[in-house]
């Protein structure tokens, strides 16, 4: 009975597979990737912004013939498993997508933390990760020789904050030394990343620090804070404590009147500042690895601008919103693998580590080369500001769009 | 160091951010009072300790924004977190507490800490784990040259949370349920000898103090933000104030709380806000280790 019931089995796949072939002329096989993602925990939201650049990546790769190595062409799928946003969760999973399911390739979870507990596994069993969305630089002091990412180190995210602010002073004819700047950062590595980028830079130009303050993990309410801030008066304040601290700082720095004439933050589009507090986000910086309106394109996705289309349409439920940040370079991790792939011209994952290192790639995400430690240095961060409600670059000058509106007044 | 010397010291230089602090202290104090409040009750009539207070709060400040969401006025919101939490409230006690009543501290504590695990996790899959608020359409009132902000939604919440403990004090002492709940709370067995039907009493309380908590959740998510994780704060909260207070003193619950609030304001001020958490358990081992002092010739079986 049960070989009868096999054999119908392999019938109707026997006769897919011939009615595929004949339908797509060329049927490709399979590499199969594999990623712990946060799908539920306090990830969540983040983790399927990821999942679902992964996946509108494969689709993208399929509808343009798929991978091609050494004339035979190719598919990715992918073995997901949910991390639950925890970290010894992570580690435990992707052991059993190495030795379990033989996964020979992984893509990275969301998060530092989450990318920190598994990396040491991909390294034990010499896995090729290429990650999208762990930027703490502490990735990358360790040596790690199989451990890729996309996107900028967090040191990055605001320090470009203090360089603007910096050419402002000068335009008014003041020395940058005279800036007063306040940091308010959670106590978590990427977090304390951004600060110590911040301090490097504000010692470079020479500028006095009057508050440095780490925000807690559980934050809802930072009033004590923006007190403190309305006495000493500096004149940049960085705040940066993922979805919820944007989310708690925009909405007292409206009710307290903060007039601080410089205001940057992390993670605005994830919190939906605009959406949520309206005309207290106004005129409020914030970095992103990542912008639509960027001027980068390549073969496989089109523009920038052609990316966020073309998502929207494959994802109807970000019709409404803008695609962040972490869609976009989840994406492009995939098409790192993609063009690894493609120049190793074999499966054998030590040639394609060797192809991944030497990647050289421009991309819809902007350019991709990796140093020694693995860390993308060809991309820069972004600076928007929020002008009426909409996202406008304005730092790095070449890729701006708008100028700055400065000094921010109290709104 | 240096920083908390100068934060002192801006204290006395401008005197006004005292009552700055005060007042926010006072407003973030009142709402911590009324999620301790029902964990007072329910410690005292059922002597169950209940871990998912902060959870039932954050789920009273999820019902407030998913009406807001369809567009209904959020004022309504707390009237209606407070009728859907009371029936929550009641399919809790039916189903998980009422079989832990009678068992020892330990088993109540293990329910009431898996039922806040499992609550914290449905909100993350219902709303995702973004931080929400509701945004009032409500002026803020500045004094002294706009130094001191007063949100109306702050107000407005301060407010309804005192009128609601009020309301509860009154209902305790003059209506025959507050009767019966004070008479089980004295001693279950005479109560139950003289007629009283304790399993509805312990339903009603527990009901009540879901209620009590999605009122506060409800006003919450006007004033400050939520996410599915932030239960744990408010708990933590709620134990400290009634720990402070006494099991059973309700207007003393209020004093604690409007403290605890003023406190710890002033605690994030001198020390940094990263202290905030520390400065309430702080508070919770000092308190305690008071009230060891104060019983110290007194010595008593625990039950």
């Amino acid at each position: 009975m049960k070989t009868l019931r096999n054999l119908g089995v392999s019938i109707v796949a026997a006769s897919a597979l011939f009615g595929a072939t004949t339908a797509m002329a060329e049927a490709c096989e399979t590499i199969t990737l594999g990623a712990a993602i946060s799908l539920t925990g306090k990830y969540a939201t983040n983790g399927v912004h990821a999942k679902n650049g992964y996946e509108y990546a494969f689709q993208k790769i399929k509808e343009a013939g798929g991978v091609k190595i050494d004339g035979k062409c190719y598919n990715f799928s992918t073995i997901y498993y949910d991390d639950e946003s925890k970290g010894d969760r992570g580690a435990t999973l992707a052991e059993r997508l190495i030795n379990q399911d033989g996964v020979q390739y992984m893509l990275g979870p969301y998060s530092s933390g989450l990318t920190k507990a598994i990396a040491p596994v991909t390294e034990q069993y010499k896995i090729p990760m290429v990650e999208a969305e762990g930027a703490s630089r502490s990735l990358f002091n360790k040596g790690y020789k199989y451990l890729f990412a996309v996107l900028s180190t967090s040191e990055q995210y605001l320090a470009s904050a203090v360089a603007l602010a910096a050419e402002q002073a000068e335009k008014e004819g003041k020395d940058p030394s005279s800036v007063k700047v306040a940091i308010a950062v959670e106590n978590d590595p990427f977090s304390l990343d951004i600060r110590a980028g911040v301090l490097d830079d504000a010692e470079k130009f020479g500028m006095k620090v009057v508050l440095d303050e780490k925000l807690p993990r559980d934050l809802s309410d930072m009033s004590a804070i923006l007190t403190k801030v309305k006495l000493l008066k500096p004149d940049v304040l960085i705040v940066s404590g993922h979805s919820k601290g944007a989310a708690t700082a925009v909405r007292q720095i409206g009710e307290q009147r903060i007039s601080t004439p410089m205001i940057a933050v992390t993670h605005c589009e994830a919190a939906d500042v605009v959406g949520n507090f309206g005309k207290a986000a106004n005129d409020i910086l914030c970095s992103t690895q990542w912008a639509e309106t960027l001027s980068y394109e390549d073969e496989l996705f089109g523009t920038a601008a052609e990316y966020e289309a073309g998502f929207k349409e494959a994802f109807p439920e970000y019709t409404n919103k803008t695609v962040p940040y972490q869609v976009a370079q989840a994406s492009a991790a995939v098409y790192v693998f993609k063009d690894a792939f493609e120049r190793a011209g074999t499966l054998d994952k030590e040639a394609v580590r060797d192809a991944i290192a030497a990647t050289e790639l421009d991309t819809f995400y902007g350019k991709i080369k990796f140093s020694e430690a693995g860390n993308n240095i060809a991309k820069p961060m972004v600076l928007r500001q929020i002008q009426d409600g909409k996202y406008n670059v304005v730092a790095p000058s070449k890729f701006a769009s708008h100028k700055l509106n400065w000094p921010r007044k109290a709104q | 160091m240096d920083q908390i010397i100068g934060n002192i010291g801006l204290l006395f230089e401008f005197p006004i951010v005292n009552l700055k602090i005060l007042l926010d202290g006072i407003m973030i104090g009142a709402l911590f009072a009324l999620a301790a409040y029902g964990l007072a009750l329910v410690w005292g009539v059922m002597n169950v300790k209940n871990l998912a207070q902060g959870d039932f709060v954050i789920a009273g400040g999820y019902i407030a924004w998913t009406l807001d969401q369809n567009g209904i006025q959020p004022l309504l919101g707390i009237p209606a977190a407070f009728l859907v939490m009371w029936v929550i409230g009641w399919i809790t006690y039916k189903l998980v507490i009422k079989r832990v009543i009678e068992r020892d501290l330990f088993t109540s504590l293990l329910a009431t800490f898996g039922l806040a695990i499992m609550f914290a996790q449905i909100m993350n899959l219902m709303f995702g784990s973004d931080t929400q608020s509701i945004q009032l359409d409500m002026p803020t009132l500045y004094f002294a040259d706009g130094f001191i902000d007063v949100p109306m939604s702050k107000l407005v919440g301060v407010v309804t949370a005192l009128s609601l403990a009020f309301a509860v004090i009154l209902f305790m002492k003059r209506s025959r349920m507050g009767q019966a709940i004070r008479a089980t709370a004295q001693d279950a067995r005479a109560a139950r000898v003289l007629g009283i039907d304790t399993d509805k009493v312990y339903s009603f309380t527990f009901s009540l103090n879901a209620a009590i908590c999605g009122a506060a959740g409800a006003i919450i998510v006007m004033a400050w933000v939520i996410q599915p994780f932030y239960g744990i704060t408010y708990s933590i909260r709620a134990f400290v104030i009634v720990t402070a207070a006494g099991l059973g003193n309700l207007p003393g619950v209020i004093a604690a709380g409007l403290g605890i609030g003023a406190l710890e304001q002033y605690g994030s001020h001198i020390f940094g806000i990263g202290y905030q958490q520390a400065i309430a358990v702080l508070l919770l081992l000092l308190v305690l280790f008071i009230r060891l002092l104060q019983q110290r010739r007194k010595r008593q079986v625990l039950q």
